[in-house]
């Protein structure tokens, strides 16, 4: 059974740890770092509940390895918040954007990496870039209004 | 689910890669996007002792235009091809075709090498890379071989790729004048594979079809190249009674399986209007009609 070091940035902070080749990403995230606002839904890479940025990009963490992020950064849901909530964050808060929750930080991460890239993103360019983050609630059309409403907070 | 116990490398150079498939032959599996793979490897329907990761070698995530070739190479993304200003100008089919893989988080890391390399008759590209006449380069330890599209896929999850070479560039002709390409899906939601999918490919000369090419998605056990359709569609005219005829031979190369996206009959409807929806938008941005 090969062991690997791997060493990434998490969060803005530099850690490292010794896995297995198999170890998939999100396990390391929760269990080796006690990151759990990163959720196991599905682990079939449908739902979208284990998304991460990986060096800025959403990509679901189920369906990643562990050492295929070594020397890489990945942001979780609680690298979003800096000193205050991330406007992303406010904006799920203020539009009712959540329901039971459990979709709410891939839904984030997801939302979050859209705005970096468009400014003022319309509701088809919100549902398709959602479109790989289910929501067993369905409460698709709060989480489009909280993305447009911190797409304007954003300017 | 945890993948079974498997060894990772990975090496930062394409020769280094290659050294390291030659020491360990088909105990290995080539790993890249990951986004076929790994799902396999959780469900135990691969167990590879070895994964030799290439996604860390510089200069293969290529898109470009060169020698009369679109060259997309090994490590490009499905994103990547989404995004390309040139695929989405001259080869729309491939715009087409990236849209509907999966969805956009699976498409930030699925590479379309990946894609026709996995085997998988209910991918979206081997029916478009059909249409298109395609070839992709495989690399391996005594160089580079050229293998044409039709050629390439020899049966269920198997492809003409030997376990010592990597799929390093797919090459696809540029368009001439007066061509045009569609892809057209039938999924049952965002990121289903295929109930079925047509590609069409036409080159349109002063009213006549010289040219074309049908590849259809998950409508057997490899995926097809409607030979008979292709034949029949070469000089005729592109109209609507040339297209259902076309339409009707190319169902009646498939032979899907019935399973919860549909029965046969039902699929092979669907492989007959899907490739008719493409013929018609092949044709018009053929600008033939």
């Amino acid at each position: 059974m090969a062991r690997h070091t791997v060493r990434l940035t998490v969060n803005g902070t530099p850690r490292e740890a010794d896995v297995e080749s198999r170890l998939l990403l999100v396990h390391l995230l929760r269990e080796s770092f006690r990151l759990t606002g990163t959720h196991i839904g599905c682990d079939t890479t449908h739902c979208g509940a284990c998304t991460v940025l990986l060096d800025g990009v959403p990509v679901k963490s189920c369906t990643v390895l562990a050492v295929q992020a070594d020397g890489r950064k990945v942001t979780t849901v609680e690298g979003l918040e800096t000193d205050k909530l991330h406007p992303i964050q406010e904006a799920f808060m203020e539009e009712h954007g959540l329901q039971c929750g459990f979709c709410t930080p891939g839904m984030m991460l997801t939302s979050a990496a859209l705005l970096e890239k468009t400014k003022n993103p319309g509701e088809d360019e919100i549902r398709h870039a959602i479109s790989g983050n289910l929501c067993r609630c369905t409460g698709y059309v709060n989480i489009v209004k909280a993305v447009q409403h911190a797409a304007a907070k954003l300017g | 689910m945890i993948p079974p116990s498997f060894d990772y490398h990975a090496p930062r150079t394409l020769p280094e890669a290659l050294a390291l498939l030659g020491q360990l032959g088909d105990e290995a599996k080539i790993l890249s996007g990951g986004q076929s793979l790994l799902p396999m490897m959780k469900l135990r329907f691969a167990q590879p002792a070895h994964l030799v990761d290439i996604g860390r070698i510089p200069g293969l995530d290529y898109i470009k235009e060169e020698g009369g070739f679109l060259k997309i190479g090994a490590l490009a993304r499905e994103a990547g091809l989404e995004a390309s200003e040139v695929v989405r100008s001259k080869y729309p089919i491939l715009a087409d075709t990236a849209a509907v893989i999966a969805d956009p988080l699976v498409r930030n890391l699925a590479t379309v090498a990946g894609n026709l390399a996995h085997g998988d008759p209910a991918n979206d590209h081997p029916a478009t890379m059909l249409a298109l006449g395609a070839e992709v380069v495989a690399t391996g330890p005594k160089g580079s071989r050229t293998i044409p599209i039709d050629q390439f896929f020899t049966g269920l999850f198997t492809t003409a790729l030997q376990p010592s070479e990597v799929l390093t560039e797919i090459r696809i002709p540029a368009p001439p004048p007066g061509s045009g390409g569609a892809y057209v899906k039938l999924e049952r939601k965002v990121g289903d594979f295929a109930t079925a999918g047509a590609a069409v490919f036409l080159v349109i000369k002063g009213g006549t079809i010289e040219r074309a090419g049908v590849g259809l998605t998950n409508a057997g056990p490899m995926p097809i190249k409607a030979r008979e359709a292709e034949s029949y569609l070469k000089g005729k005219k592109p109209d609507e009674a040339t297209f259902a005829e076309a339409g009707r031979l190319a169902a009646a190369a498939t032979r899907p399986g019935a399973d919860r996206r549909g029965s046969v009959d039902y699929k092979k409807e669907m492989a007959r209007v899907l490739t008719v929806r493409a013929l018609r938008k092949a044709a018009q941005r053929a600008g033939g009609r």
